[in-house]
């Protein structure tokens, strides 16, 4: 057993009964993850986005949460008031085989950081501009294994599917001009 | 480069299938701002009066408006304009959803059709790339399972989808163009039937450049969260749960008849628990936190949207119970019908058979049950079948088909068009202007910003005032003069009725929802939207330094536009009055020294046409010439209206004030980023 140490998990809990379809919470994402800040709306651009089918009755926001690995075995189908539903639909994990939280110009993935900025926000913004108390901030303190703050092997998985999926010079682009821009 | 309007126009030619994306000139948005009221020039340019409603010729044109793409609150709406088969005007209809804020991502203003389509098609716009697609095998199917199939067959779940139903592919006048869980109605749905276009889909993934895109957001922000406190902005009729304003006061069947009394607290209960069992959730529009629509859904069926004037249309033109209307509603909104004419012009036929007018041979085995009897109608109506064909074509043209008396029965439209039906005691002088010389031919489109009855007690009509940041000056001191239970001055009643529609025009142009803006001034006086803050959003939005004065007058001048425009197509003073027993108690010399008094503010002639001197002042001086050589005007006419103004303006400070207070100020992240 390795040594445990205190975590604060930040994370957004979803009342979907409480979700109006309205989108701002795609919107204000997407302008305060705009460079320069707030220079854009573009919903095409959020880290959380409102999956709606209005004639099955569903209203569902969901979050770009953690990578996890390219090939997951989510093959499930869901079924929701007489419709299905594949399991990507709901996952809110950016996976790099599916289409649903991507850049729309350069098709990398979009990754929902809880608004971390400096001076820090109280709540991040969508749960801000949220009126309808759909979404709900809270921070839970969990205790985990230190080790398993870092895994590296889970970063370079991540990598290589993006490597994959996009190939190591486009890659390798991005990163030097991402360690460019500081 | 272009701020808030993309710049750029889609025109598509049906007859020989070519498109082209067109660059606009950035001048009319200085002019018209966008939305309506580029429409409508684009409509004075290309659709002379000659041309008829289904004709090749005629235009149809989809807009978003000038704010719609940009973070301004409820800029969601989309604007349908063509000439109506209804009227033969300008067709003014809009529905609200996502459409137009995808269409802006999608890089255009608007959608231009002409000519007609050799078969049934749908057009699918993807950013740049738009293609005309067949859709044979749409041809009959339900207007939102179309989108439903649309978004299959293009495998993206985020593609907004405009369609018709088979009532707009068998050019019902009373067809509407559904788009999630709304709908646009008053005259285009047909003319797309007619023009063979299915549906349009449409997803844009890109930006919306504004010229201050930071100050914008601030804004916007600000404002949704205000939004969603204010209980006076939104549709709560649409789930208030004591309805019995519109049932006791409202007429019933063909608008005829008055059921005062008729709520009860034990109606109330049942329909609570009745709406409460079929209630999925209530929903809204696209970055608005407001909840207008409610999402009804009955067990194993599709779940459909109702608005506050659909939840009560069906019953109350059937004489029928809650649960009518919410089971024909799923009906009718699949076969795309408006839920406003519609049930008035059923409730028309039916009185007409009630009365011998129309018979068992009109109508053979014409059930005897009322709810059976709508849904024999409305099935008759959709597929133009025997009696269907007649009263298809809306409920002032199929009275007139019918004669036999018939015309005597259809008595609730202005220029052909339904009315809701209202019922009211004696005159209203600010209502009988609205109603009778509004362009758009529905109250609802014209009234909201001043309210409807002046507070009895003085200390609290003086507290309204101090706190209404919506108004200009002239208006608060005539909202003090108004005595209850009489009408306001003669003077008093132009300026009431001229505000209330510059604000819809307003909202028509930039595409924000009335009920954040013009349909909403009236309850507590303080909407999202206002002739104040306009030019505070539209500066941030597009980098033009406009003020208040300015914003009024572009209104000012797309509603002489339009004006002008039905004016070419006939439209004279003599169409100008409310339908015939809209009021007990008429006052027919009042009426007309108003009426003529209203034209003169408004720099018309006394015939309501805007003259030389008028239009000259607001920059359409080639509508004069065009009036003119077509023999309308002389050129002689003198008349010219005087500008009015917004001043004085209320402080940044009160205007903020009004919004929400210091300790609710949002706190936003500056810089880095
Ligand atoms: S802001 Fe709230 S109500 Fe609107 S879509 Fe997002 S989660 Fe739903
Ligand atoms: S106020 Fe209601 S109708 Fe208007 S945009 Fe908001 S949700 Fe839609």
């Amino acid at each position: 057993m390795g040594e445990k140490v205190k975590k604060i998990v930040k994370t957004i809990k979803v009342n979907l009964d409480e979700c109006n379809g309205c989108r701002t919470c795609e919107m204000v994402c997407a302008s305060f993850h705009a460079k320069p800040r707030y220079s854009n709306s573009n919903p095409n651009r959020s880290r959380i986005r409102v999956v709606i089918d209005e004639r099955a009755g569903v209203w569902v926001p969901i979050r770009a949460t953690d990578y996890t690995k390219a090939e997951c075995d989510g093959r499930r189908t869901y079924t929701i008031k007489g419709r299905e539903y594949s399991e990507c639909s709901f996952c809110g994990t950016i996976c790099p085989a599916r289409d649903l939280f991507k850049e729309p110009d350069s098709g990398l993935p979009l990754k929902c950081d809880m608004c971390e900025s400096d001076p820090a926000l109280e709540e991040p913004m969508c749960v801000q501009a949220c009126g309808l108390n759909c979404l709900t901030y809270e921070e839970e303190e969990v205790w985990v294994e230190a080790e398993e703050q870092v895994k590296p092997a889970e970063i370079e998985l991540s990598l290589k599917s993006l490597v994959d999926k996009y190939g190591m010079g486009k890659l390798a682009d991005i990163v030097a001009r991402m360690s460019q821009k500081g | 480069m272009r701020y808030a309007e993309t710049g750029y126009n889609l025109e598509v030619d049906l007859t020989t299938g070519n498109i082209e994306r067109v660059e606009t000139d950035p001048e009319l948005v200085e002019l018209h701002l966008g939305g309506h009221g580029t429409a409508a020039r684009i409509i004075w340019e290309r659709v002379p009066p000659e041309v008829k409603p289904f004709d090749p010729e005629n235009l149809l044109i989809f807009s978003a408006g000038l704010l719609e793409g940009t973070s301004a609150p409820g800029a969601n709406r989309t604007i349908i304009n063509c000439i109506s088969p209804v009227t033969n005007y300008l067709a003014h209809s809009m529905m609200g959803g996502y459409f137009g804020p995808e269409l802006k991502m999608a890089g255009y203003d608007k959608i231009i059709f002409r000519g007609k389509s050799p078969k049934l098609i749908y057009l699918w716009i993807h950013n740049d790339k738009v293609e005309i697609r067949d859709a044979s095998h749409l041809r009959g199917v339900g207007a939102q399972r179309t989108a439903e199939m649309i978004r299959e067959e293009l495998g993206d779940p985020r593609i907004q989808v405009a369609s018709i139903g088979l009532a707009g592919e068998n050019r019902v006048y009373t067809a509407s163009i559904e788009h999630s869980h709304s709908s646009a109605s008053r005259g285009p749905a047909p003319v797309m039937g007619d023009k063979n276009i299915k549906a349009i889909a449409v997803r844009g993934t890109k930006d919306v450049n504004v010229f201050n895109a930071e100050k914008l957001f601030e804004m916007s922000f600000n404002s949704l969260k205000s939004v969603a406190k204010n209980p006076n902005v939104g549709d709560w009729m649409a789930y208030t749960w004591d309805d019995s304003f519109h049932h006791d006061n409202f007429s019933w069947g063909n608008s005829r008849v008055r059921r005062k009394g008729y709520w009860s607290a034990e109606l109330q209960e049942r329909w609570k628990q009745l709406t409460k069992r079929l209630l999925n959730r209530k929903t809204g529009c696209y970055n608005c936190l407001k909840e207008c629509k409610l999402s009804i859904q009955h067990p194993g069926q599709p779940a459909y949207g109702a608005k506050c004037f659909s939840k009560i249309s069906w019953h109350m033109c059937s004489f029928d119970e809650l649960d009518f209307s919410w089971e024909i509603l799923a009906v009718a909104q699949e076969y795309g019908l408006d839920n406003f004419s519609t049930p008035q012009t059923i409730a028309l036929a039916v009185e007409l058979y009630d009365n011998g007018i129309l018979t068992d041979e009109d109508m053979p085995d014409f059930p005897e049950n009322s709810k059976e009897r709508f849904y024999y109608l409305l099935e008759k109506i959709v597929r133009r079948e025997g009696i269907g064909d007649i009263l298809a074509n809306g409920s002032y043209a199929a009275a007139r088909q019918i004669g036999r008396g018939a015309e005597a029965y259809e008595h609730n439209t202005i220029k052909k068009f339904e009315q809701l039906p209202l019922k009211l005691g004696k005159v209203n002088f600010p209502y009988f202007l609205m109603f009778s010389t509004g362009e758009k031919i529905n109250i609802t489109q014209i009234q909201g910003s001043y309210p409807q009855d002046p507070l009895r007690n003085p200390e609290k009509r003086q507290k309204f005032c101090d706190g209404w940041v919506a108004a200009p000056e002239r208006f608060k001191k005539f909202y003090m003069e108004w005595e209850p239970r009489t009408d306001p001055s003669m003077e008093a009643s132009c300026h009431i009725c001229d505000w209330n529609e510059t604000m819809h025009y307003i909202d028509d142009a930039v595409g924000t929802c009335a009920f954040l803006s013009s349909f909403r001034g009236q309850f507590g006086g303080k909407p999202a939207y206002h002739i104040y803050n306009f030019p505070k959003y539209i500066n941030a939005a597009t980098g033009l330094n406009l003020d208040s004065d300015d914003v009024w007058q572009i209104a000012r001048r797309n509603r002489n536009l339009v004006r002008a425009i039905n004016v070419g197509r006939g439209m004279r003073r003599a169409d100008e009055k409310p339908p015939e027993d809209h009021w007990k108690v008429r006052l027919p010399e009042q009426e007309q020294e108003l009426l003529s008094m209203y034209y003169k503010f408004k720099g018309w002639t006394d015939d309501g046409i805007p003259t030389k001197p008028t239009l000259d002042k607001l920059d359409l001086g080639f509508v004069a010439d065009e009036l003119i050589r077509r023999g309308i005007l002389t050129g002689e006419e003198t008349n010219v209206y005087e500008e009015t103004t917004t001043l004085p303006a209320p402080t940044d400070e009160q205007l903020e004030a009004a919004l929400y207070s210091a300790s609710e100020k949002v706190r936003m992240a500056q810089g880095g980023g």
